[in-house]
């Protein structure tokens, strides 16, 4: 682990006579060297980003075009229905997207790949404090995606009560076509994510407290940092509920239990013997998991949109200590604000005004860390890098989706919109515009720390351009849908005539949501291209402060080739100590 | 390229509020669907609706305006003055925590009434009992079973009448509805009414709401229950209260000449 030569490459790297296939297994397969585990996590995300990108685009043919065969595709899946997309199809696929984009893409690619390979860079440690633990928690993940994966080829083609499962739905075998097998491997592959998240969160919380380098005080970590360990804090409080939920879920599916499930049910015009459950049981302690999901998804990418925008600005962050108190309080009251995803659902309406005004006061800390965000760049250097491109689009985008919620959040307004497609606009502006963004900008921003090399600004630009204005075209519209009551979920919404006008809106949509995952071929020709054939980039290609900048590019196992200590914050942009307009976190203090 | 990346973020708070300013005027192709006519006397999710959207909207354009002039202004290649080295402001931070929080708790007290209005107070008889339900509506895959109570006014007795899918209602009175299902979640979606209750199965639960138009309006499942979720659709009748009197009583007549009585229905 010690062994590192001058240039900061690992020793036996160089030594390529002996690497056999047992050290390119231990070195790049089952290794316990955080980089590749997070490396790995980023390849298979992104993999699984492009099947739920291709799932989403069935969703919107569905709507644009409805009944109509699907060029290509349709006539290669569902020859024998003549290239339509059949109704319990259409219900897989918004099931499939959702679980696929939240479990095994924006959670894993934020904790799973940016939370390994920056935590120890960034506060000066040499590996995780449990690297074994660290490969488990990855290969956890397989078992997932081969049950996810599996899914799509038994009855049903997949899962199909939505990817909150809720029961009787998805605990009566007879009541969908996806309620059989396919259910019970969506339980199994979620325990195994849930599984994989809660190693992870062990290990960050441990790595982030006692793995720090002299002088990393807690007020001097990098925003990603905190971001990345409120994230494992909640985790590791939230997962084991919804873990202990979906046992409880599969074994009403399997030993005929009835946690979940009222007397007296009549499915399918048969009795169902099981009985005594609550179905709303299920409800609360999905969304005691799932709503601090929501900021599992968040706060890491705030931080590392925190990071970017002081770089690209030339600024201090504003603000440092509000920005850890918005985070803490986001974590805090995020865990009280859960009942608002069931204001409609027959819970007891004095609840549902308590969880209205812990839900109002969330989005204070939101509106916080906005401001301070406005106020980082205002009075800056603005560089338009492709990284502090995507950034920006994150505030722009979080704007909208943060405004948005308020409307939710008021319980009346939410009677009517609830279930429409002003929720749908509301969480892809969150996740798509907001996550989605800085993890793209992310990607931009540490490639070369990863990989060595830089990634072509030219492409990125045009990467971030087309992406930018088709997800507006895509998402900005359903807003209006919404408030035209257009409800989500439906296989052909346009059975109802009320909908039918809003036909012409649906097919611009789709347009821009094909054009839109089309656009990404950008991203994925520069990001293999630049792998093997971008520029060197030098150990700090951005001129930044953090200590991963420190460290050699691509860091070498045990990532630094010298003791880093830690003199300042992070985010010492333009200091008038230096010359420079920046100033490393290891730089010793300039004697005056 | 810094004055052409800021126009592209200014384009979002003006199209977006051109796009909004589209939608409410009901111009091609929203000519009269930007929020469904409306149908009853409560109008208080529309006002709230609207309160909501004029104070978010200020802070859209003036958060999107901001960022479009601190890019413009502060674009590295034209800004000569060099980088502020300034770690944030107290009362700034103070101003723009307490001014969001006034505002985010007035929100938070001004709908409780609406809320309470729509969950928690429902209509009254004139001996202070609950106003008891007109029809009891039970949600099954794929279809909406209607069931008035007949002269009797007591439900699940012989002269119960039993319809699917078609709820009729008088006008101008305070209408009680019983919801419930039998097998998955539905949700009892009514658009123009602005009125939706999920319907859990082992649960009875009410809904009421009092319509001022005649028409007829659609009645929406918009919780997923299956395959069959989109085709869950009803239709509901506003008409005076003789009319309804006569259709109620054409329903029952209809129902006494079918051949099949009461117990092999069931």
């Amino acid at each position: 682990m010690s062994s590192i030569t001058a240039d900061g490459q690992a020793a036996h790297a160089h030594a390529r006579n002996e690497f056999g296939v047992g050290e390119f297994l231990s070195t790049y397969v089952f290794s316990r060297d955080h980089k590749v585990i997070g490396i790995q996590f980023l390849f298979s995300t992104l993999l699984w980003f492009l099947i739920g990108g291709i799932l989403a685009i069935g969703i919107r043919w569905q709507l644009a075009w409805p009944w109509s065969d699907m060029p290509v595709i349709g006539p290669l899946l569902f020859s024998a229905e003549g290239g339509q997309i059949s109704p319990e199809f259409y219900t897989m696929l918004f099931t499939m997207h959702a679980t696929v984009m939240t479990f095994l893409v924006i959670i894993p690619i934020l904790a799973g790949a940016f939370g390994n390979f920056l935590i120890p860079l960034m506060i000066g440690a040499e590996d995780m404090a449990f690297p074994t633990l660290n490969m488990m928690s990855y290969w956890m993940m397989w078992p997932a995606f081969f049950f996810f994966g599996a899914s799509f080829f038994v009855a049903g083609n997949g899962a199909s009560s939505g990817w909150t499962s809720y029961p009787p739905l998805s605990t009566m075998t007879d009541a969908a076509p996806g309620s059989g097998l396919a259910q019970t491997m969506w339980l199994i592959g979620l325990t195994c994510v849930g599984v994989s998240s809660m190693m992870g969160s062990v290990n960050y919380l441990t790595t982030i407290i006692q793995m720090r380098a002299p002088g990393m005080t807690m007020m001097r970590l990098p925003m990603t940092i905190w971001g990345m360990f409120i994230t494992a804090l909640l985790q590791a409080f939230a997962l084991p509920v919804l873990t202990a939920a979906g046992f409880m879920q599969l074994l009403d599916r399997t030993v005929g239990t009835g946690f979940f499930a009222p007397e007296g049910l009549v499915v399918n015009n048969s009795a169902m013997a099981a009985g005594g459950g609550q179905p709303l049981l299920w409800q609360h302690l999905f969304w005691f998991y799932s709503h601090p999901a929501v900021y599992i998804m968040l706060l890491p990418a705030m931080g590392m949109v925190s990071e970017m925008l002081c770089c690209f600005s030339r600024k201090p962050l504003f603000g440092y200590k509000p920005m850890v108190y918005a985070i803490c309080g986001i974590a805090g009251l995020g865990f009280i604000v859960w009942g608002h995803h069931m204001f409609v659902s027959g819970m007891n309406p004095a609840l549902g005004m308590t969880f209205m005004v812990a839900t109002m006061m969330i989005a204070l800390p939101s509106a916080v860390k906005t401001f301070n965000w406005l106020g980082t760049i205002y009075g800056g250097q603005i560089q338009f890098t492709t990284p502090m491109l995507f950034s920006l689009a994150f505030v722009s985008m979080f704007v909208l989706g943060g405004l948005s919620g308020i409307f939710m959040a008021a319980t009346p307004v939410d009677v009517f919109i609830h279930d429409t497609y002003f929720i749908v606009a509301h969480f892809h502006y969150v996740l798509f515009g907001g996550t989605a963004m800085a993890v793209f900008g992310a990607i931009y921003f540490w490639f070369p720390k990863m990989f060595g090399r830089m990634m072509n600004e030219s492409l990125g630009k045009i990467h971030f351009l087309l992406t930018f204005v088709f997800l507006n075209g895509t998402f900005f519209t359903m807003h209006i849908l919404g408030a035209a009551g257009f409800p989500r979920r439906l296989a052909d919404p346009y059975h109802y005539e009320t909908f039918r006008p809003l036909l012409p809106i649906n097919q611009f949509m789709t347009i821009c949501a094909i054009l839109m995952v089309a656009s990404q071929i950008f991203f994925i020709v520069n990001f293999f291209y630049s792998i093997f054939f971008g520029p060197k980039a030098g150990r700090n290609p951005w001129h930044a402060n953090g200590l991963e900048w420190q460290a050699p590019s691509p860091p070498g196992h045990g990532n630094f080739d010298f003791q880093p200590i830690v003199y300042r914050g992070p985010y010492e942009y333009s200091s008038p100590d230096t010359e420079e307009d920046y100033y490393p976190q290891t730089q010793p203090p300039v004697e005056k | 390229m810094g004055r052409f990346w800021s126009i592209i973020f200014l384009s979002i708070p003006v199209l977006g509020t051109a796009i909004f300013v589209w939608a409410a005027m009901g111009w091609y192709p929203l000519e009269g669907h930007w929020f469904p006519e409306l149908v009853v006397a409560d109008d208080s999710v529309d006002h709230l609706f609207y309160t909501i959207l004029w104070l978010t909207g200020i802070v859209f354009i003036v958060t999107g305006l901001c960022l479009f002039w601190f890019l413009w202004k502060y674009d590295h290649q034209k800004n000569e003055e060099p980088a502020q080295y300034s770690h944030g402001n107290h009362y700034l931070e103070v101003l723009w925590s307490v001014v969001p929080a006034i505002i985010l708790l007035f929100l938070a007290i001004y709908q409780m009434d609406a809320w309470a209005g729509a969950r928690m107070r429902r209509p009254m008889l004139e001996n202070g009992q609950p106003k008891p339900p007109l029809a009891r509506v039970t949600g099954r895959q794929f279809e909406w079973l209607i069931q008035y109570p007949g002269d009797d006014k007591k439900l699940d007795t012989a002269d119960d009448i039993y319809l699917i899918n078609e709820l009729h209602v008088p006008r101008d009175e305070e209408v009680v509805l019983e919801i419930t299902a039998k097998d998955v979640l539905h949700s009892f979606f009514l658009p123009n009414f602005r009125e939706k209750q999920d319907v859990v199965p082992g649960m009875k639960q009410f809904v009421w709401f009092k319509p001022i138009k005649d028409g007829k309006y659609d009645i929406v499942c918009a919780e997923l229950c299956g395959w069959g979720h989109y085709k869950m659709k009803g239709q509901i009748t506003v008409e005076s209260k003789n009319d309804f009197d006569a259709w109620l009583k054409k329903a029952y007549a209809d129902q006494e000449l079918s051949q099949y009585k009461l117990a092999e229905a069931e």
